[in-house]
C-alpha cells in the first residue's frame, strides 16, 4: 500500500511538471498569432494616442502628453455618445440574452419542428451584416418601406411614418436590426449548453417535487453559469463596440442619435483625419470595455460552482 | 503519441496557410505596373475602362495597368489607408471635388501642372479644370464631370394645367400648390436633405442661387449671414407648407429618384443619372415623363444678378505624391482623357474636351444615344453654373458640422440661425487649427 | 389523462414557436421576396408583398455576369468562393489550435494562466477600427495586401480569443472525475482532450465554429481596406459594390444577401448530426 501511495504522489509530482509544460505548448501557438497580429498595432496605437497626429505624408506629430485624452473627456460630444452606446448596448444586449434564452429554452424542451427551428435560427445570422443593414434601412424607408406597409395594412397607422428620422425611435430600430441579426448566436451558445447539461440533478430534483420553476431556477440556470457568462460578456463587449450596422443604417443620424463611439472614432481617424484623437478614442473604449467586462465577472464568475 | 499529435497538427495548418498563400496572384517581374483606385460607377463600366487599360498597354508594353474597384463611399478610406504604406498602394486614385483641399494638406496629391499641355487647359471644359486646380497649380486630370439638374414630370405640369417650368424657386413653390390643390401630388417636390453630403450639394444650389456663398474673400463663414438664413428658413417652411415632401430629411439622392420615378413628386433636382434611369422601364413609372429646366434662381438672387446656381459634382483622377512611377501614371490618364478615348465612349459619359460640343462633333455627339440629344444641350446650359463648395482643408468636418445644423434646423430642434451660427462657430474652430 | 396533457404542452410550446418564426422569417421573407422583384415594382404603392411579375433577373445577373446589363454583380461568385476558403480556413484553425489553449487554460493549474487568460481578452477590448492603419501597414510592407492568408490571419487574431473563451465554458461544464479517471488509467493531457472531453464538447465545438466561420464571413472593414481583387475580395466587399454612389441596387443586393446567406445555413445543416452526436454521447456516459 504504502509503496503504491508512494508511487502515486512521485506520479503526482512530475506530472505537475510536465503539466505545466504540456500547458505552454498547448498555450504558445494561440498566442503567438494573437500577439503577432495585434502587438505591434496596439502598442503604435497606444503611442500615437499621445501624439496630435494628423493624416498625411510627413505631417508633423507633437506630442501632447495627455492632451487628446483630456479634449475628449471635456468633450460633451464624447460623454453623450457613450450615454447613447451603453444604451444601446444595455437594450440591445438584454433583448438578446433574453430572446436567446427563451429560444434556446423553447428549442430544449422539443417541440414539433424543433429542429427547423435551430436550424432556421442560423439564417439571421447568416446574413452578412452589410444587408442586413441595407435590409432594415429597406423596411424602415419612409416611402417604400415593409414596416409602414405592413402597419398601414393592419390599420395602426394612417400615414407612412420617416421611422428613421425621428430623433427619439432611431436608435431603437437600429437596435432592433442588430437583436435580429445576432439573437442567434446567444441562442444556439445557451442550446448548446443546455444539450451537454447533465439531465439526472433535474430529474432527481422532479422525483423531490420541485416544480418546473424551481428546477429551472436553482439547478439549470446556475448550471447554465459559465456559458451565459460566456455570451454575455461577449455580446456586451461587441455591442459596445458596434460599427458595421451604423455604417450602413443609419452613419450616425439623424442628428447623431445613433451615433455609437466606435463610430465617432471612425470619424475622428478618418474623415476628419486626426488619428491622434481616433487613437485616444481607442483606448478610452477599451477602458471602458475592461471595466464592464470586470464588473461582469465579479458579479457572475463562480469558478468551482458546478462540480 | 502526443508529440506526433502535434507534428501532425503543425503540418496540417501549414499545409492548409501555405494552400492559401499559393492563391493569390504572383508579383510580376518586369513591366512596371501601375495601380489605379477608382469609383465602381463614375461614367464607364469597369468592363470598358478594363479595355481602355488592354488597349493602353498594347500600345505601351513596359506598362501593366492593374484597375481596382470600390464602391464611392469608400474610396475615401481606402485612399487614407493606401497612402500611409510606402510604396504607396495606389498610383493614382479617382478623387471627388470635394476631396482636393483635404489631400493636398496631407501631401497626397502630386503637383502636374508642368505636365498639362496648353491643348488640354484651353481645350478641356475650364469648369472642369475647377475642381482640381488650387491656388494655380492643378493636380489632377478631369473626367466625369457632373451637375445638379432641375428636372420636372411634364405630364403632371400638363395636366396641372402649367405651361412652363418655373424660373424661380418662389415660382416653384406657386405651381407646387397647384398641383398639390389638383390631387396630383401629395408632396410635389422632393429634395435629398438627409444628414449626408447631399443636403450640402442642395445647399450650395439655393445659397449661391440667392446670391450668398459659403466664406468670404478673407476664407471666413458667411453661410450664417441672412442669404444664408433665409434659405434655410425657406427650405423648413416648404416642408411646413406642405410642399416638400417631409421625407426629404431622411433622403438621400437615390431616394429622390425613388420617389420621382415613382410618379410621386413633379420636381426633383438631382444629378444626371436620374434622368436616364427615368427612360429604364424596369426602374421607373414615369418613362418619357421627365424633362430638364435650367436650375431656379431665388428672386432676390435674380435681381442681383445672378443667371443660374448649381453645384459641381465632378470626379478627377489624381495622381499621389509618393508614387515611383509619375511618368508612367500620367501617360495613363492623360490616354484615359484623350480625345479618342473620350470619343469612343461617348454615348456613356460626356467627353471632357469642349471642342466636341462643337459643330459637327456635337451633332455626333447628340446623336450617340436616344437620350443624348436632351442631356447634351442640358448639360452645356447647366455646368456653367456648376458652384464649388468651400475649397477649405476641413472640409469634411466642415460639412459634417453644416449636415448637421441644417437637420436641426429642418426637425425644429434650433432655429435657422442658432444652427448656422453654431456652424460658423465651428468652421471659424477649425480653420484655427 | 397524462397523455393528454403531455399533447395539450406539446401544443402549447409549438404556438410559441410561431412568433419566433415569424420574427425569424419577416425580414427574410421579405429578402427574398425583394430578391424575385424589378426594382419599379419594389417601389409600388401598396406595397406588392409577393411580386406579381417575378423575374429571376437578379440571380441570372449574379451567375451570368458577362450578360448582365449592370456589370457589378460579375465578381459575385467568385467572392463566394474566397469567403468560403477564408472562413473556412479561420474556423478550421481556430478550432484546433484554440482547443488546445483552452483546455491548457481551463484545466492545467499552472503559473501565469490567470495572466493569459485576462491578456487574450484584452486584445478584444480594442476596436478593430482602431488598429486598421498600423496593420495596413505592416500588411503592405510584407506585400500582402490583396491576398487571402492575410484576411485569415487578421481574423484569426480577432476569432481565436473568442473561441478559447468559448470553448473553455464548454470544457469547464465536463465532469473532471471523468479526466481525473483518465488520467490515474495513464492517459496524457492530450489524449483526455479528445478521446472524452472534445467528443463530449461536441455541441459546444459546433457553435464556437459556426461563431467563427460567421465572424469571418461577415467581416467588413478589414475585407474591403485589404482586398479589392477578384482573387481576395469576399462576399460582404462584394454586396457593397451594389451600393453605387447615389442608388442602391437593392433588388440585386438582396438576391446577393441570398446567395451570401446560404454557405453558413448549408454547413449548419450538414452539421446538425453531430449536435445530436454529441448528445448522445454525453446521455452515455451517464
Amino acid at each position: 500500500m504504502s509503496i503504491q501511495s508512494q508511487t502515486l504522489v512521485k506520479r503526482h509530482f512530475s506530472l505537475r511538471q510536465q503539466d505545466a509544460r504540456t500547458a505552454w505548448l498547448l498555450v504558445i501557438p494561440s498566442l503567438v498569432i494573437i500577439l503577432g497580429v495585434t502587438l505591434w498595432p496596439i502598442i503604435y496605437t497606444f503611442i500615437l494616442s499621445f501624439y496630435h497626429a494628423p493624416t498625411g505624408i510627413n505631417q508633423v506629430r507633437t506630442f501632447v502628453g495627455l492632451g487628446n485624452y483630456i479634449e475628449m473627456v471635456t468633450d460633451q460630444l464624447f460623454w453623450d455618445t457613450i450615454r447613447r452606446t451603453l444604451y444601446f448596448t444595455v437594450v440591445s444586449v438584454g433583448l438578446e440574452m433574453l430572446l436567446g434564452l427563451g429560444i434556446a429554452q423553447l428549442i430544449h424542451s422539443h417541440p414539433w419542428g424543433w429542429q427547423f427551428l435551430r436550424f432556421a435560427l442560423i439564417i439571421p445570422w447568416a446574413v452578412p451584416t452589410i444587408v442586413n443593414g441595407a435590409m432594415w434601412r429597406w423596411i424602415y424607408s419612409a416611402d417604400f418601406g415593409a414596416l409602414n406597409a405592413l402597419l398601414m395594412q393592419l390599420g395602426l397607422i394612417k400615414h407612412y411614418i420617416a421611422w428613421l428620422t425621428l430623433p427619439n425611435a432611431a436608435m431603437n430600430l437600429v437596435i432592433v436590426a442588430d437583436v435580429w441579426h445576432t439573437m442567434p448566436f446567444v441562442a444556439l451558445v445557451l442550446q448548446a449548453a443546455l444539450a451537454t447539461l447533465p439531465i439526472e440533478l433535474e430529474e432527481a430534483a422532479a422525483v423531490d417535487g420541485a416544480s418546473a420553476f424551481q428546477r429551472f431556477w436553482s439547478i439549470r440556470l446556475p448550471l447554465l453559469r459559465p456559458a451565459i457568462l460566456v455570451a454575455l460578456i461577449a455580446r456586451t463587449v461587441d455591442a459596445f463596440r458596434v460599427f458595421d450596422i451604423v455604417y450602413i443604417l443609419t452613419s450616425g443620424g439623424p442628428a447623431y442619435k445613433t451615433l455609437t463611439i466606435t463610430f465617432l472614432t471612425y470619424l475622428n481617424s478618418f474623415p476628419f483625419g486626426k488619428q491622434g484623437i481616433g487613437a485616444a478614442l481607442s483606448f478610452l473604449i477599451s477602458i471602458f470595455t475592461v471595466i464592464m467586462a470586470f464588473i461582469f465577472i465579479r458579479l457572475l464568475y463562480r469558478p468551482e460552482e458546478t462540480q | 503519441m502526443r508529440n506526433m499529435n502535434k507534428v501532425l497538427m503543425g503540418i496540417l495548418t501549414l499545409m492548409l496557410i501555405a494552400s492559401l498563400v499559393a492563391c493569390g496572384p504572383k508579383p510580376s517581374a518586369g513591366p512596371v505596373t501601375i495601380h489605379i483606385l477608382t469609383m465602381d460607377q463614375a461614367g464607364l463600366k469597369p468592363a470598358e475602362i478594363d479595355q481602355i487599360a488592354r488597349d493602353f498597354e498594347a500600345k505601351n508594353p513596359d506598362i501593366k495597368v492593374n484597375m481596382e474597384y470600390v464602391g464611392y463611399d469608400y474610396v475615401h478610406d481606402k485612399i487614407v489607408t493606401g497612402m500611409a504604406a510606402k510604396p504607396p498602394a495606389y498610383d493614382a486614385a479617382m478623387i471627388d471635388v470635394i476631396w482636393p483641399d483635404e489631400f493636398i494638406k496631407s501631401g497626397y496629391l502630386l503637383d502636374v501642372t508642368n505636365r498639362v499641355t496648353t491643348d488640354m487647359k484651353t481645350n478641356m471644359f475650364p469648369a472642369s479644370w475647377n475642381g482640381v486646380t488650387r491656388n494655380g497649380k492643378i493636380y489632377g486630370m478631369p473626367w466625369l464631370m457632373d451637375v445638379k439638374y432641375f428636372m420636372y414630370n411634364k405630364d403632371m405640369l400638363d395636366k396641372a394645367g402649367i405651361s412652363a417650368p418655373p424660373k424661380t424657386w418662389e415660382e416653384l413653390v406657386d405651381q407646387a400648390k397647384i398641383i398639390k390643390q389638383k390631387g396630383l401630388s401629395e408632396f410635389p417636390v422632393i429634395w435629398s436633405w438627409n444628414q449626408k453630403e447631399g443636403v450640402v450639394c442642395d445647399f450650395t444650389v439655393l445659397l449661391f442661387g440667392n446670391g450668398g456663398a459659403f466664406l468670404d474673400t478673407s476664407g471666413k463663414p458667411v453661410f450664417n449671414n441672412d442669404k444664408g438664413v433665409q434659405i434655410l428658413t425657406w427650405m423648413k417652411q416648404t416642408i411646413d407648407d406642405g410642399v416638400t415632401n417631409p421625407s426629404s430629411i431622411s433622403s438621400d439622392e437615390g431616394a429622390v429618384e425613388t420617389d420621382f420615378l415613382a410618379g410621386k413628386s413633379a420636381f426633383a433636382v438631382n444629378w444626371l443619372f436620374q434622368f436616364s434611369d427615368s427612360n429604364d422601364a424596369t426602374k421607373s413609372q414615369i418613362v418619357g415623363q421627365a424633362a430638364f429646366a435650367p436650375m431656379p434662381v431665388f428672386a432676390a438672387g435674380a435681381a442681383a444678378g445672378i443667371k443660374g446656381s448649381s453645384v459641381d459634382g465632378s470626379s478627377s483622377f489624381a495622381i499621389m505624391a509618393t508614387t515611383p512611377y509619375a511618368d508612367q501614371t500620367w501617360k495613363f490618364l492623360t490616354y484615359l482623357a484623350s480625345n479618342e478615348v473620350q470619343i469612343k465612349y461617348s454615348a456613356e459619359m460626356l467627353p471632357v474636351w469642349q471642342n466636341d460640343f462643337q459643330g459637327d462633333v456635337l451633332a455626333k455627339l447628340e446623336a450617340a444615344t436616344a437620350t443624348n440629344p436632351i442631356t447634351v444641350p442640358a448639360f452645356l446650359a447647366q455646368f456653367a453654373y456648376a458652384n464649388e463648395r468651400p475649397t477649405v482643408p476641413y472640409y469634411n468636418e466642415g460639412s459634417a458640422a453644416l449636415q448637421l445644423a441644417i437637420q436641426e434646423a429642418l426637425t425644429g430642434v434650433k432655429t435657422p440661425k442658432q444652427a448656422l451660427d453654431e456652424a460658423a462657430a465651428t468652421w471659424v474652430q477649425l480653420a484655427s487649427k | 389523462m397524462m397523455a393528454g396533457r403531455k399533447v395539450i404542452r406539446k401544443v402549447f410550446l409549438f404556438l410559441l414557436t410561431l412568433p419566433v418564426f415569424f420574427f425569424i422569417f419577416f425580414p427574410v421573407l421579405w429578402l427574398f421576396s425583394a430578391s424575385l422583384s424589378t426594382q419599379v415594382e419594389l417601389f409600388a404603392i401598396p406595397m406588392h408583398w409577393i411580386p406579381y411579375h417575378p423575374t429571376l433577373q437578379n440571380y441570372l445577373d449574379i451567375f451570368f455576369p458577362s450578360l448582365a446589363a449592370s456589370t457589378v454583380p460579375r465578381t459575385f461568385a467568385v467572392s463566394l468562393i474566397n469567403s468560403v476558403k477564408i472562413a473556412s480556413g479561420v474556423t478550421l484553425v481556430s478550432i484546433v489550435i484554440g482547443s488546445l489553449a483552452a483546455y491548457a487554460l481551463v484545466r492545467i493549474p499552472f503559473k501565469l494562466n490567470r495572466s493569459i487568460q485576462l491578456g487574450i481578452i484584452a486584445t478584444r477590448m480594442i476596436p478593430e477600427v482602431s488598429l486598421i492603419l498600423p496593420l495596413f501597414i505592416l500588411a503592405s510592407s510584407l506585400q500582402l495586401i490583396n491576398k487571402p492568408i492575410l484576411l485569415i490571419v487578421t481574423y484569426l487574431s480577432f476569432a481565436l480569443p473568442y473561441a478559447i473563451w468559448m470553448m473553455a465554458a464548454f470544457f469547464q461544464t465536463v465532469p473532471v472525475e471523468l479526466e481525473e479517471a483518465a488520467r490515474l488509467d495513464g492517459c496524457s493531457r492530450l489524449g483526455i482532450l479528445f478521446r472524452i472531453v472534445m467528443p463530449i464538447s461536441v455541441p459546444g465545438l459546433i457553435s464556437t465554429a459556426m461563431f467563427t466561420f460567421l465572424l469571418a464571413w461577415d467581416e467588413f472593414f478589414y475585407a474591403l481596406i485589404f482586398t479589392s481583387t477578384l482573387a481576395s475580395k469576399t462576399v460582404p466587399v462584394a454586396i457593397a459594390e451594389f451600393i453605387g454612389r447615389y442608388t442602391v441596387n437593392i433588388t440585386g443586393m438582396m438576391a446577393g444577401g441570398i446567395l451570401a446567406a446560404l454557405p453558413p445555413v448549408i454547413l449548419a445543416f450538414l452539421f446538425q448530426r453531430y449536435i445530436v452526436t454529441g448528445m448522445t454521447a454525453g446521455a452515455v456516459k451517464g
